[in-house]
């Protein structure tokens, strides 16, 4: 009796700790960043750091704006959204309400690969075919473009995208499509009259973790988007993201210098960012499953 | 197209008339060559046990077991003397004109006044001012106009399961739909709302020509003038509600109607 009370204590504990687990980690990696981080505001202004337009953190005296660099993030993420998200919706669309079931079948196992692609397999894969097409059809001097980088991650999201909207679209109740049906609707009216409006909630989540997954991407970006820190005035210039900046400079840096430390502020830049976005997406899914 | 049946007086037709229909899910056969004509401007309805073939006779009427797999059906149905099985029918223009009344209320997850305007708007018949008298009068025929007429622009999901049942109705009433298929309408609704809906339907049948399928059968008493009993896809007996329910002619009605099995 004793030594069942005791089991059950300790199995209790367990569980309850692995649950917490997790959350700790989060706490843990964000308290990290900060006390990391904040050595550099001892320098430099948070309002300088965020607005400066110029990174130049190796010449003398150093520059730290991060401005080119959230720019180069946002061309890159809006681009890949543009392409991925309508893409992906169709997509999505044809694969729940059109496909036959056999077709339904092996697209979506071809998805599932897309998705287990190594994102540095498909930056390499990008820099020998996208790069040079890019550079031919545009006249330019180098390929090396956010659009490259916007086409490549557009790539990457599509899997989520897809096979969340598709959930979401399957979880439309049936009654609506025969309501619908019933009044004489075409399929096609049922699905951008009705379907749609039922499966909202979840597709802009499967938009918004598509966002996340982009905007988050390092290795298929330092290799595609040439890595220059400038504020990017188009799709057809060399850009530089956030992501791309840590994993390029961290190991070039001198561990508590200036540099260092600015390095771990755009690593909560980032974490601020995909958690707004996540947060968000969160939002939406449970208002589909309500 | 139409494909009238030969020697028949459009005036002496009836709304509609099922002729020798068997349909089958897979090998399995769900309907027995069920015939029956049903008179216009009258509510019949349609009895028997969960699984008699009762709901896929009522989705035969507007070909919505078209949208399940594997189905094959035999026979015909004539709707104002148009065979909707012939090969030329054109699905879109019967299902304007025979409308259904789903078991749960589904309201699409839209407006209530998109809801109303949804079939006028997808058929192209009103626009503007005249789709929003369609609107105000439908809504009037099921009695909801008062109660939302401030707010048709709220999520039709909010309303009361009852309120919800009477915006599906209005829904066919605005496109003038001339029969209304009901499947279980009020199986999801409480006594008092059941009681209401039944008003309204009595008040319909002016209009329309109107199948009930339930599994109540004091409600088919009450509502239906004529109601058919169904066994095992089979139609056993069909006639005068008062005749089924006071002095059914076959052992089976009556059977079931006392409460012997069912």
């Amino acid at each position: 009796m004793l030594f069942r009370k005791i089991k059950e204590f300790f199995i209790e504990q367990l569980i309850f700790f692995s649950g917490i687990a997790s959350i700790v980690f989060v706490l843990l990696i964000f308290f990290f960043l900060l006390k990391e981080g904040l050595g550099l505001f001892k320098t430099v202004g948070l309002w300088d750091f965020l607005s400066g337009q110029f990174w130049y953190p190796i010449s003398d005296p150093p520059k730290f704006g991060i401005l080119p660099l959230i720019l180069g993030s946002l061309v890159v993420t809006l681009g890949a959204i543009v392409i991925a998200v309508p893409l992906g919706i169709a997509a999505a669309f044809y694969i729940a309400e059109v496909a036959s079931p056999r077709v339904r079948d092996v697209l979506k196992s071809l998805i599932e690969i897309l998705s287990a692609i190594p994102s540095v397999v498909l930056g390499f894969i990008g820099m020998m075919t996208l790069v040079p097409f890019i550079k031919w059809i545009f006249d330019l001097p180098t390929g090396l473009t956010a659009l490259a980088g916007s086409l490549l991650l557009a790539f990457m999201a599509l899997p989520t995208i897809i096979s969340i909207s598709e959930d979401s679209i399957n979880a439309v109740p049936r009654e609506y499509k025969e309501g619908a049906i019933a009044l004489g609707a075409t399929h096609w009216q049922t699905l951008y009259r009705v379907t749609i409006f039922g499966a909202l909630p979840g597709i802009i989540a499967a938009s918004m973790l598509g966002v996340g997954r982009v905007i988050g991407e390092t290795m298929a970006v330092m290799m595609l988007t040439g890595n220059a820190a400038v504020i990017p005035q188009s799709l057809l210039e060399p850009v530089r993201t956030l992501t791309a900046t840590i994993a390029a400079e961290m190991g070039e840096t001198v561990k508590g210098s200036e540099h260092f430390y600015a390095l771990f502020v755009i690593g909560i830049v980032l974490f601020v960012i995909s958690f707004a976005i996540n947060v968000t997406a969160d939002v939406f899914l449970h208002k589909n499953r309500k | 197209m139409i494909i009238l049946r030969d020697g028949l007086d459009k005036r002496t037709m009836h709304k509609i008339e099922i002729r020798n229909l068997n349909l089958f899910y897979g090998k399995f056969q769900a309907l027995m060559d069920v015939s029956m004509n049903l008179k216009p401007n009258t509510i019949t309805a349609m009895i028997g046990s969960s699984g008699c073939g009762k709901s896929t006779l009522l989705r035969c009427i507007n070909r919505m077991n078209d949208l399940i797999e594997d189905v094959s059906v035999k026979g015909s149905v004539f709707i104002d003397g148009e065979d909707i099985y012939h090969t030329y029918v054109d699905l879109v223009k019967m299902r304007r004109k025979v409308g259904m009344v789903f078991q749960r209320p589904n309201p699409f997850p839209l407006s209530i006044f998109e809801n109303v305007a949804f079939g006028l708007k997808i058929h192209h018949l009103a626009k503007g001012k005249a789709l929003e008298s369609r609107v105000e009068e439908s809504l009037k025929a099921v009695l909801l106009w008062e109660e939302l007429k401030d707010r048709l622009n709220a999520s039709a999901l909010d309303l009361s399961l009852e309120q919800k049942q009477r915006l599906c109705i209005a829904r066919l009433i605005a496109l003038k739909s001339e029969v209304l298929l009901m499947d279980e309408p009020c199986s999801a609704l409480d006594p008092i709302a059941t009681q209401r809906i039944e008003e309204l339907m009595a008040e319909l049948k002016k209009n329309y020509t109107i199948v009930i399928v339930t599994h109540n059968m004091q409600q088919a008493a009450r509502v239906s003038q004529e109601t058919g009993f169904m066994l095992l896809g089979e139609l056993v007996e069909f006639g005068l509600t008062t005749d089924i329910f006071t002095h059914p002619r076959d052992k089976r009605t009556e059977d079931y109607i006392t409460g012997r099995f069912g």
